[in-house]
């Protein structure tokens, strides 16, 4: 049983670094993650990765496997043909610090720009399962960031001064669609967010490993609300007839 | 800390560590669609055989040439064909079909692409026009009534010889049926639809309309989750449908009546 | 020079350290009253460990249940802890619990609903009434993330990938503490009149065991390096359930619920051994038959007032961890040395509605189908009980100016935790922690950094990596998970303690020469667990001294050459604290006089359970 497995593990900080092959015991149901430790621990004792949970919930392990972005303890080694090489890379759009960890902090700093939960005056926190259920989904977000990485906007185009991601789409959402929240985001979304750099070519719902539906669910309606509030021509029209500034939101409610 | 911008190396279009055959899916994608888009415009353009018996093709529909008796000199299919072409070109599934297939923006997840820090995305012309989607849907449900007249019609036979149409069924019919119902799958599951019956809503139980829309959202909810394979079905129907009544009507085909 | 001016230097009045359910809550109360306030932890922000937390949070909101109130929660917390909880910890949690979650739904909290509306909440082990606050089975993630923006927008500073090694005293008071950022390896100094530990538990000491590389023990053995006592350190808790295969993913986690949902523990016989386990006391609400067992999951799934008994697999966690040992140990274990753990005789839609995560992290990494086959399940190490002994109403340590609150202090849950006390636990006493860390730091004056303290701290990390001679920390961290988990595990004697107690002698000092040849001080794990090592040798120390000391068996700790309780240590806590001669002490402290009123409440229970226990 004693199969070995090549690896191949970039090693290396933001002066350059190469890929490192190993060779890792393989161990029945074994994960990628399994195989780095493994390497800490008899070959590279300063091999650097992130890693908390080791069952999918923390969103620690992000990386590129074999050229996908994809969580580290989630990637079982059976996936792959016994032949293939396990080619293990930083996630790519974001500084890299050392061999698998990478500077995620722009994320952290994009959070605090969105105005958090504002309940209305008239909030009684009376909540039902139907309204819950559409922002639950929003809530599974482990911030793996896997969705930041890959979308293109952000790895090929670079323009994170210019657009949140995929991450805080599905956080905007999330506010957004809360029923007792009071405050209209549409036009912090249409301007700093950056709402339509998104093309919505769903490579963050690819990678999803909570497998939300971010372009459909989150980032989708929330193109539409901004259409609502600035790209409607029929309800502009109305808004300069009737003179309102909420033509229609009133009776909607919000 | 690192600074905010991550030093991109410059990207080559299809450079990527995948390993995996990703560029199956815009393959396809470009030989569907052009397949489409080449046919749809040559049947366009032939501004004849698009009626046969009771059927009448869907890119001729609503057949204004024989309503109003106008005498067109040109393909009156120009004058429908671009609401369901603006329909579907400014649908969110088919942005993200020829977003990644035509322009290679990107050609695939994780895969190079090589715009730069110039891209817009839909911010400025002519993309931000896709936020007019909501327009054409408007004008498509209108063209969409008229499909599901034209599929009531294909179940009426008039001959010739008895005068009175009859009631029956031909493939024609079921092809027409086919096309209207896959029309509605994909028309129904439209992300601006979902928005507007009841996605747009903060609160889905604060009242009885409220709890209405949100059943009709679910609904239409249900449908959205597929619509991209609606998206594909009604296209190949649509233009199957044209194709059908195309050959029948050229003697090509023989129609077959069921009953 | 000065250390001040030789490390990056950073001032406030209160210093977080973790930044867990604990430490968030800590910091953001600090925050809210005013002080400048610094939130300190070794992963990024949002991961610590509180976000694998799943069950619920604990509250006696009577939502469902009306009859449900403080008293009773209160009630259930002692007898789940075997009458050694700190009572006053325990009356202000069951108290203060429903308000602390309420507040954390005006935060952005979306927790499951009632059809009326209101938070739903679910049964658990233990607790008499429908009791835990929840999000399917994501809880903790939901609490974490709550409270994470809830802090960002407070204006909390919080310093991510950066792990302190050690507190800085200004005589007797703390002064604040030293750090190492994780990402350069180069050192900080936080200033700080008042500090609050909030950095989790132990379990890393052990070989199987849900908990993350963070669970080192650093706050308790900061804590008693800087002075403080630690309380009550041989109750841990094994959960029954972790998973026992594949090799990459035992210990992880399996959920209680499974059990409250139908789960079926058998031996490699077919038998449903834990009917033969049912201590007296727990007779009159378990069922001694498979029939009544299975007439209750009916009762319960039909939404129906149970007439039946509780299945014996939903005894307490001690009492179900033991039992599945005794099954391994005696030759009846499953292959991989577990028993299994059935639910697949129920409908497989039931099994993925109720369950899906579970669903999820078998079929994806055991690539079994617990729809349709059934899931090997062991003890794992899951949470310390003891910790930071702390004043029940401020949370201040033995050292001034130092609190603690969260897994890493002692005193709320006595011998033996309760599934989602922990929750409420991290809400409540986070909170009390963060007001009277600020306060103190509204009446202290500005502390001053020693530094010789400092340059000690910097020496201590330094000579990792100047010493030639040394071992490789994982060879060692390896060696004492494997001690552990044999000689100080489920079962305790006499004998294997001692020899516990010797063999973590040698360890402590082969760990003082370990050293790390690879890499320099960027981002290099292997440097990190050097240190991380000194710390759990420790608490591994303070752990098998006071089960040593303990001569009953009582909750999560069983001696087999003691058992049964013991009317002497019913009376104490045990505290370990670092003695004059800089050694290891151990002491019975009484428990604190509880009020009359207080008492009374629980006296029937107790003596029940004293008797038949
Ligand atoms: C799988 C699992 C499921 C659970 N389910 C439940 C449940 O359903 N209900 C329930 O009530 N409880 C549950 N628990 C227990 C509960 O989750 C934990 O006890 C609780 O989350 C601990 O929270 P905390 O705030 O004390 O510490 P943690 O959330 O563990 O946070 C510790 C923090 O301290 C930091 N830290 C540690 N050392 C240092 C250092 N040296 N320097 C700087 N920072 C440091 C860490 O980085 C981290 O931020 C569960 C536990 C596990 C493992
Ligand atoms: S759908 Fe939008 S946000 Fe998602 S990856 Fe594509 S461009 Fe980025
Ligand atoms: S939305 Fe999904 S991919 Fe993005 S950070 Fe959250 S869990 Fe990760
Ligand atoms: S380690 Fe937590 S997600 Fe992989
Ligand atoms: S989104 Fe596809 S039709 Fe509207």
């Amino acid at each position: 049983m004693a199969e070995v497995r090549k690896f191949k593990v970039y090693r290396g900080d933001k002066n350059g670094g190469q890929l490192t092959e190993y060779n890792v015991q393989v161990e029945p149901g074994m994960v990628v993650l399994d195989g780095i430790h493994q390497i800490q621990r008899t070959q590279a004792a300063d091999l650097a990765c992130r890693w908390n949970c080791k069952a999918a919930k923390c969103g620690s392990c992000s990386a590129e496997v074999n050229g996908k972005p994809r969580l580290l303890c989630k990637t079982r080694l059976d996936d792959f043909d016994p032949a293939e090489i396990i080619t293990v890379r930083p996630v790519k759009t974001f500084p890299l610090i050392r061999d698998l960890v990478c500077d995620v902090s722009w994320n952290f700093e994009v959070n605090k720009k969105i105005p958090p939960l504002t309940p209305k005056k008239t909030a009684d926190w009376v909540m039902h399962q139907e309204d819950m259920d559409r922002v639950q989904e929003f809530r599974k977000c482990i911030e793996c960031f896997l969705c930041q990485n890959v979308c293109h906007v952000l790895r090929n185009h670079d323009l994170k001064d210019r657009f949140y991601g995929p991450r805080f789409m599905v956080r905007i959402a999330c506010l957004e669609m809360h029923p007792m929240d009071g405050l209209d985001r549409t036009k912090l979304l249409k301007d700093e967010a950056g709402l339509g750099f998104c093309n919505i070519t769903k490579c963050c719902t690819e990678v999803c490993p909570e497998e939300i539906h971010i372009t459909d669910n989150a980032i989708i309606p929330l193109k539409e609300r901004v259409a609502d509030r600035h790209y409607d021509p029929l309800r502009a029209f109305w808004r300069k007839i009737m003179g309102a500034d909420h033509p229609c939101t009133c009776a909607d409610g919000g | 800390m690192a600074g905010i911008l991550s030093v991109t190396d410059p990207d080559r279009l299809g450079k990527t560590d995948r390993v995996d055959a990703w560029w199956v899916e815009p393959l396809l994608t470009v030989l569907g669609l052009t397949a489409f888009i080449v046919y749809s415009t040559w049947a366009a353009f032939q501004g004849d055989h698009y009626r046969f018996g009771p059927y009448l093709s869907p890119f001729y529909s609503p057949n204004i040439k024989e309503w109003f008796g106008w005498n067109l000199d040109f393909s009156f299919a120009f004058s429908i064909l671009w609401v369901p072409a603006g329909f579907r070109a400014t649908c969110y599934y088919y942005r993200k079909a020829y977003y990644r297939s035509y322009f290679m923006d990107p050609p695939g997840c994780a895969v190079g692409e090589p715009h730069g820090r110039s891209y817009l995305g839909e911010t400025e012309f002519p993309f931000i026009l896709q936020n007019l989607h909501r327009c054409f849907f408007y004008l498509a449900a209108i063209v969409l009534a008229f499909l599901w007249y034209d599929a009531y019609e294909a179940f009426f036979f008039k001959d010739a010889a008895t005068g009175p149409a009859t009631f029956g069924m031909g493939v024609g019919t079921i092809v027409l049926l086919v096309n209207v119902v896959t029309l509605t799958g994909f028309s129904f599951g439209c992300n601006s639809l979902r928005h507007l019956i009841g996605g747009k809503l903060d609160c889905f139980t604060c009242g009885a309309t409220a709890r209405i829309r949100h059943k009709l959202w679910g609904g239409v909810s249900l449908l959205n989750l597929r619509h991209t394979e609606w998206a594909w079905v009604s296209l190949f129907a649509v233009g199957f449908a044209d194709l059908y009544v195309r050959l029948c009507s050229m003697g090509i085909w023989h129609d077959i009546r069921i009953f | 020079m000065s250390a001040e001016s030789k490390y990056e230097t950073h001032e406030y009045d209160v210093l977080v350290i973790g930044a867990g359910g604990a430490g968030l809550r800590a910091a953001i109360e600090a925050s809210a009253m005013g002080a400048r306030t610094a939130l300190v932890c070794k992963s990024l922000l949002g991961k610590a460990h509180t976000v694998m937390a799943e069950g619920g949070i604990a509250a006696a909101m009577a939502n469902v249940d009306p009859q449900d109130g403080w008293e009773t929660h209160f009630k259930d917390t002692m007898r789940g802890g075997v009458f050694v909880n700190n009572w006053r910890m325990a009356q202000l949690h069951a108290q203060q619990a429903p308000d602390r979650v309420r507040e954390l739904e005006r935060w952005g909290a979306v927790f499951d609903r009632t059809h009326d509306g209101k938070i739903l909440q679910r049964a658990f082990g233990g607790h008499t009434y429908r009791r835990l606050v929840h999000v399917g089975d994501r809880t903790g993630l939901e609490m974490i993330r709550t409270l994470q923006e809830k802090g960002v927008h407070q204006g909390i500073d919080v310093f991510m990938e950066c792990a302190v090694t050690r507190l800085l005293k200004d005589g007797d008071r703390i002064a604040g503490a030293f750090a190492y950022w994780r990402e350069t390896g180069r050192y900080v100094i936080f200033k700080s009149k008042a500090v609050v530990l909030c950095t989790g538990g132990i379990g890393k000491a052990y070989k199987i065991t849900s908990n993350s590389w963070e669970y080192t023990g650093d706050g308790q053995a900061l804590a008693y390096h800087a002075g403080a006592e630690l309380l009550d350190m041989e109750f841990l808790q094994f959960h029954p359930t972790g998973m026992v295969w594949p090799p990459g993913v035992s210990g992880l986690l399996v959920t209680e619920s499974v059990r409250g949902d139908g789960g079926q523990l058998r031996n490699n016989k077919g038998e449903r051994f834990m009917f033969k386990h049912i201590p007296d006391r727990y007779k009159p609400q378990i069922s001694e038959t498979e029939a009544e067992a299975n007439q209750w999951i009916a009762e319960i799934r039909a939404g129906k007032q149970p007439t039946a008994r509780k299945p014996a697999e939903l005894l307490p966690r001690d009492i179900v961890a033991r039992g599945i040992y005794m099954e391994v140990k005696e030759g009846r274990g499953s292959p991989h040395g577990g028993v299994f753990l059935d639910i697949s005789h129920m409908p497989a839609e039931y099994v993925k509605k109720k369950l899906p995560s579970m669903y999820h992290q078998f079929k994806d990494l055991a690539d079994v189908d617990i729809t349709r086959e059934p899931m090997e399940v062991g003890p794992t190490t899951h949470y310390i009980m003891g910790g930071i002994r702390v004043n029940p109403d401020t949370q201040e340590s033995a050292v001034p100016g130092l609190f603690a609150a969260g897994e890493a202090a002692g005193g709320l849950h006595g011998a033996n935790r309760l599934g989602g006390n922990s929750l409420s636990d991290l809400l409540v006493f986070g909170k009390l922690a963060g007001e009277h860390a600020a306060q103190h730091a509204k009446t202290a004056g500005p502390p001053k950094v020693d530094d010789a303290q400092a340059d000690g701290a910097a020496r201590e990390m330094n000579e990792f990596f100047t010493r030639a001679d040394g071992e490789n920390p994982y060879q060692i961290h390896a060696e004492l998970q494997d001690m552990m988990q044999s000689l100080v595990g489920i079962f305790r004697v006499e004998d294997e303690l001692r020899k516990s107690l010797e063999k973590l002698a040698t360890l402590k000092n082969r760990a003082a020469r370990v050293c790390i040849k690879e890499g320099n001080k960027m981002f290099n794990p292997g440097w990190h667990l050097c240190k991380d090592l000194q710390n759990m040798i420790l608490i591994a120390e303070a752990v098998a001294r006071a089960a040593q000391f303990r001569k009953e068996s009582r909750g999560a700790h069983s001696r087999l050459d003691h058992p049964g309780f013991n009317p002497e240590f019913a009376k104490v806590n045990t505290v370990a604290f670092k003695g004059r001669d800089g050694a290891m002490q151990l002491e019975g402290r009484p428990l604190p006089e509880m009020p009359a009123e207080l008492k009374q409440l629980i006296e029937t229970e107790k003596n029940h359970k004293e008797r038949h226990g």
